[in-house]
């Protein structure tokens, strides 16, 4: 009870209600952008355009913003699958490092080879050790109860400095000069590019990602490991009735993960980069997280998410250049659209009463 | 090998001082049941206005003051969140933190690489004088007196006033506490209000004091070591000022060991107070006992009376 307000809980909420919760909230972030970027000299509709008109308006430009659209979304259909048994993974960032630096010592090893298996152990390569590296979280939540929060956090720190550290020894190309990066991949380690005219960089990731989320949608809804995993979250007591421990399910959920974010951190480097280098991602793992919120944690939520947030990642990258956009713009309209999500979402939930005088405590 | 020794006794202090201060404010927060996770995002905002202000005006106090007006403006946001909207504290925070780190870019895309001259230490005539302790103890930034007075107050006020008991029990059982009457979202707000106040002290002086310069990323994960530090102090303000300082030598070990003529790689050292808060948290979190008779029981449960 605030000022004499209070919110109550509502008997139903209907579905059309909690759809219109992120398109609501996109609103409200593009003109919270709108005016924000205006108030600092660029021209508001012209801001609006770039962000959501001018990321679709090539080949060029879709092309795009299908790579940044391909590790957003896969990053975050398994961060939700934690987040709906509430595990806190915050730290696919460093999951995606992990994975793509032990996938890389493949091809770093054999940059001369023509097997085509050298793509799918990469694939294989980055899951594992993704899901080893969240492994260390749920190993010390389930025997020490350490916050998954606060050691997933940690080891983003120390997987960025594991990558420059490798970077600038072992898997530095020796004839790269002073630049600490890798030597260029072989085309085996590579995604097939969707165009053959080699300007377009959208390559197959995507079809994996959409497939994987395909798996997502049927392991939630179909299964009952997925249901319990839902139950779970929602009520920790009704979990355990069915005979599902919390520890299992601390040990699922963050390996899925972690195996989904090093599969994005080899897209990456088999990807747009082709080769292994000091910055991987522009802090795709941390955008997930609110692609994972802002599309329910759905799995088709997500697939629209992460889409649009990849439209904007695009639209927020030619405006920087373009109409004087601050570099910050993307992380700024991120934060906004998960503040306006969770604000539009309590409101969905919750209705505003106004608490008679008389029927106060 | 003893001037190193004396440098990182002496630099610790200087070092655990930004995490000291968010590290009790957190503590706080925590202690009336609510999590809030933006304590990074609130230091890098604070940070960059400190370092704006002070350069553009060459007022520091005029850069703290509207360092911890940003830091406390974000942090309304967060209450508006938890408070009014119930909203999950984990997710709220981590908004509010995203926030905060993209508002500090922006603030500070016209200063990156820029430096000023760090205001002087005070050093009290005789005391700073004596041999060792002196030059260890007494010629430190006013700052760094304050956040150790500070941990010094909230223990005191945590375990020996009224209102500190009040704040307990409203961590630690909600619905009790306003069914004795204490307004339990008040206290949460001017909690989350404190928490946001020293963040954005501990970012100011991290920016204008610590380092006197400005680059995207100069809290670098401060915020979230931070975070760590107090369930490692299990909430208790006099152990987090103890960790606190733990965490300050570890951030100098890696000069201190190029110093001493170890080759060690660099990003090894930059690792360690990772790596040891992890470990930290692991042997405390393991002692149920300890974490039952500190940790907030309602912390992370968001609150709404229904009366």
């Amino acid at each position: 009870m605030i000022g004499g307000y209070a919110l109550v809980q509502r008997s139903e909420v209907s579905l059309k209600s909690i759809m219109l919760v992120p398109l609501v909230t996109f609103v409200l972030a593009l003109l919270g952008s709108m005016v924000l970027f205006g108030f600092l000299g660029a021209p508001p509709l012209e801001v609006l355009y770039r962000l959501l008109i001018d990321p679709l308006a090539s080949a060029y430009n879709i092309s795009e913003v299908v790579i940044k659209a391909a590790p957003l979304i896969l990053i975050a259909q398994g961060l939700a699958i934690g987040f709906r048994a509430k595990v806190w993974n915050i730290g696919a960032e460093g999951q995606l490092i992990i994975g793509a630096v032990a996938a890389s010592v493949i091809p770093i090893t054999f940059p001369e080879s023509q097997n085509i298996l050298m793509l799918p152990t990469m694939m294989l390569a980055g899951m594992i050790s993704g899901a080893a590296w969240a492994g260390i979280a749920a190993a010390l939540k389930t025997r020490f109860n350490a916050s998954e929060i606060i050691v997933t956090l940690m080891l983003n720190q120390i997987a960025v400095q594991i990558l420059y550290f490798l970077i600038n020894g072992p898997l530095k190309d020796p004839m790269g000069f002073s630049y600490p990066q890798s030597v260029s991949f072989p085309p085996v380690a590579m995604y097939p590019l969707l165009s053959g005219d080699g300007v377009l960089r959208a390559n197959a990731s995507i079809f994996v990602v959409v497939l994987l989320s395909i798996v997502a949608l049927i392991y939630v809804t179909r299964t009952f490991s997925g249901y319990t995993l839902l139950v779970g979250g929602l009520a920790p007591s009704a979990a355990s009735y069915a005979g599902f421990s919390a520890k299992k399910a601390v040990w699922i959920t963050l390996l899925i993960g972690g195996a989904a974010a090093g599969l994005a951190g080899v897209g990456e480097i088999s990807g747009p980069i082709g080769r292994l280098q000091p910055s991987l991602s522009p802090g795709y793992g941390f955008a997930a997280i609110i692609v994972a919120y802002l599309g329910g944690l759905h799995p088709v939520g997500i697939l629209l998410a992460g889409t649009f947030m990849a439209i904007v990642y695009v639209g927020a990258d030619g405006a920087i250049i373009d109409v004087g956009l601050p570099p910050a713009a993307p992380v700024i309209f991120q934060g906004m659209v998960l503040v306006f999500y969770l604000a539009s979402f309590a409101l969905v939930q919750y209705r505003i009463v106004r608490i008679q005088p008389e029927a106060r405590a | 090998m003893m001037d190193t020794i004396i440098f990182v006794l002496a630099g610790a202090f200087a070092t655990a001082t930004p995490l000291l201060l968010a590290a009790i404010g957190e503590a706080v927060v925590e202690k009336t049941g609510v999590m809030n996770l933006s304590v990074e995002g609130m230091m890098a905002f604070a940070a960059a206005v400190a370092f704006a202000v002070t350069y553009q005006t060459g007022n520091i106090v005029l850069g703290f003051g509207l360092a911890v007006g940003a830091s406390v403006a974000l942090s309304l946001v967060f209450s508006v969140l938890v408070l009014a909207f119930s909203a999950n504290q984990i997710v709220s925070g981590l908004a509010v933190g995203i926030l905060g780190l993209g508002l500090s870019s922006l603030v500070g895309r016209n200063f990156e690489n820029l430096t000023m001259m760090a205001p002087a230490n005070l050093s009290p005539p005789v005391l700073s004088e004596l041999p060792l302790v002196g030059l260890i103890l007494f010629q430190q930034n006013a700052i760094t007196y304050l956040a150790f007075a500070v941990a010094f107050l909230t223990w005191w006020f945590l375990a020996r006033t009224r209102h500190g008991r009040i704040t307990k029990v409203v961590g630690e059982d909600p619905a009790i506490a306003h069914n004795l009457g204490f307004a339990v979202i008040r206290i949460r707000l001017f909690a989350i209000i404190f928490g946001a106040t020293m963040s954005g002290l501990g970012g100011a002086y991290a920016s204008t004091i610590l380092t006197p310069g400005w680059s995207d990323g100069l809290i670098a994960g401060r915020g979230w070591i931070a975070v760590a530090l107090v369930v490692f102090g299990t909430w208790r303000p006099l152990r987090i000022a103890f960790g606190a300082y733990l965490f300050g030598a570890l951030l100098l070990g890696d000069l201190a060991v190029q110093a001493t003529g170890f080759s060690v790689p660099p990003q090894i050292m930059t690792s360690l107070p990772y790596v040891m808060t992890i470990v930290v948290l692991a042997a405390v979190s393991r002692n149920a006992l300890l974490i039952r008779l500190n940790a907030p029981v309602s912390l992370g449960q968001n609150f709404r009376p229904s009366k």
